[in-house]
């Protein structure tokens, strides 16, 4: 009986495959006026979705299939490496990260699983992790390891799975694809008269309080400078997503 | 007692899996179709009962409507596309299909903003004067709150009483922190709450054709609004 249970309980979440990330206070590189942020307790996904995952998830949403897409939810590269609408191309992985998706088929591809994308703020909170520690931005061996990735052409043929595990138990935040979070494009806004006199001293005036590294800077800035420069609508061969969901209390 | 609630557990799992919206915007499509009884918005028809934009009537449910979703049809680039449901100053709930028909000039802000709000509002009622009278009526001007959750449709209200903007010609709209960043990242809008009360966000105003396509965007603000106005003006002449 209570094997059954477990096996059950294992079912269901094995299904869904999220793991507790912890809350909490941080820093951003790049963001806010004020400094700190705080992250409430929420739940991520333990990999980033995959293709064999939104395979099915087109096949149950039709309006989501590469030939019904609308064009105002996403561009011509959208899913653009499949055979057809419903099948993968020989080169393409089942377990690999789907990747060619825009923002608008990431949201409600959460939304369809009872789950929504990660704010930006929560997803670097996790992504500062590497193996052994909550925050690792200041070690140089962590900054190393991405931007070497940057430097690695196609990562985004490989499973999931095939990078570390970082102290929160999740996988892949770096080092297979770019990601999708909710509020991507919100932060480096342009043309607010009042903050638009110098957006570079803006930027680096979080990473100077942290005491951070050329490296760090350089690594985190690429990140923010490329979701400041996509549209929701792109969908781009190295940009994937995962889910979270908030904690029921 | 531990199977049982395990049990109920997974049902609450598949239940949720199965609710997601897209079910549920294809249910509201199956129902009748309303209509004003009175006409006076031509063909327009609504998915859901409620009140004409106009005359304030009840809405009638009509007949046939396989022919009306057939007049109905949208472009793919449509902005008529996005399905969410928002709230009016006067407390209507409405898709944003609803205000198909008309030339839209649509703006993102919030009413508790103090710097370039007033600005953005001040060059929506400046737009707004430019137009011949005659031609208002084929026009809707449209501002969307970044702050759905401060920006009630009872504040919306006032804020249009305030600022001389409670015409008929004029609509506020609350959504929800989702149904917002999908729509501001439709305009490419980009916005950030910096503060419990202040948002950084970009000065944009979208000007659409009846069908919800968008055809001209202005940036910045106090900027030349000449384009924007010829662009509204030609827009309106060809309906």
């Amino acid at each position: 009986m209570t094997l059954l249970a477990f096996f059950i309980v294992n079912l269901a979440y094995g299904q869904s495959n999220m793991v507790l990330i912890k809350g909490g206070t941080y820093i951003p590189l790049y963001g806010r006026d004020s400094l700190k942020v705080t992250i409430s307790d929420f739940e991520m996904d333990v990999y980033p979705v995959t293709n064999s995952q939104f395979l099915d998830f087109v096949k149950k949403y039709p309006k989501w299939k590469r030939s019904k897409v609308k064009k105002l939810f996403a561009d011509g590269n959208y899913l653009m490496g499949w055979k057809s609408d419903t099948e993968l191309s020989e080169k393409q992985s089942l377990n690999a990260p789907i990747t060619n998706v825009s923002w608008f088929a990431a949201k409600d591809y959460c939304e369809c699983q009872g789950k929504r994308l990660p704010t930006v703020d929560e997803w670097e909170y996790v992504a500062m992790a590497n193996k052994e520690l909550p925050d690792a931005r200041a070690l140089k061996s962590y900054n190393a390891y991405i931007l070497e990735w940057y430097e690695t052409p196609k990562t985004f043929n490989n499973d999931i799975g095939s990078t570390f595990k970082n102290y929160w138990n999740v996988y892949d935040l770096h080092g297979l694809v770019w990601e999708w979070t909710f509020d991507f494009n919100s932060v480096l806004v342009s043309g607010e008269s009042r903050k638009d006199v110098d957006n570079d001293s803006n930027l680096f005036c979080g990473s100077a309080a942290v005491g951070a590294t050329d490296l760090m800077n350089y690594a985190a800035f690429m990140r923010y400078a490329t979701r400041g420069s996509v549209k929701a609508k792109y969908a781009m061969k190295n940009l994937g997503f995962r889910c979270v969901k908030n904690i029921n209390k | 007692m531990k199977y049982f609630k395990l049990i109920i557990l997974l049902f609450i799992s598949i239940l949720s899996f199965a609710s997601c919206k897209q079910g549920a915007s294809n249910k509201l499509n199956d129902l009748a179709v309303y209509k004003c009884v009175m006409g006076c918005e031509g063909k327009r028809t609504y998915n859901t009962p409620g009140s004409c934009l106009v005359c304030k009537m009840d809405l009638k449910a009509i007949e046939n409507p396989s022919k009306v979703i057939a007049d109905n049809a949208i472009s793919d680039e449509s902005i008529f596309n996005l399905t969410t449901i928002w709230n009016t100053e006067e407390g209507e709930t409405i898709k944003l299909e609803d205000l198909k028909g008309k030339t839209l000039v649509l703006v993102m802000i919030y009413t508790t903003c103090k710097a370039a709000c007033p600005r953005l509002v001040a060059d929506m009622r400046n737009i707004e004067k430019q137009i011949p009278k005659n031609q208002l009526k084929d026009l809707q001007f449209v501002l969307v709150s970044i702050d759905p959750e401060t920006d009630t449709p009872k504040r919306l209200k006032s804020f249009a009483k305030e600022n001389h903007m409670d015409g008929l010609h004029w609509t506020f709209l609350q959504g929800t922190e989702s149904s917002v960043r999908e729509f501001a990242n439709v305009l490419a809008v980009k916005y950030k709450q910096i503060s419990p009360i202040d948002f950084s966000h970009s000065n944009i105003i979208s000007v659409f054709n009846p069908g919800g396509e968008l055809v001209h965007q202005q940036e910045g603000l106090g900027v030349d609004n000449k384009e924007t106005i010829k662009t509204i003006i030609e827009l309106t002449n060809k309906n």
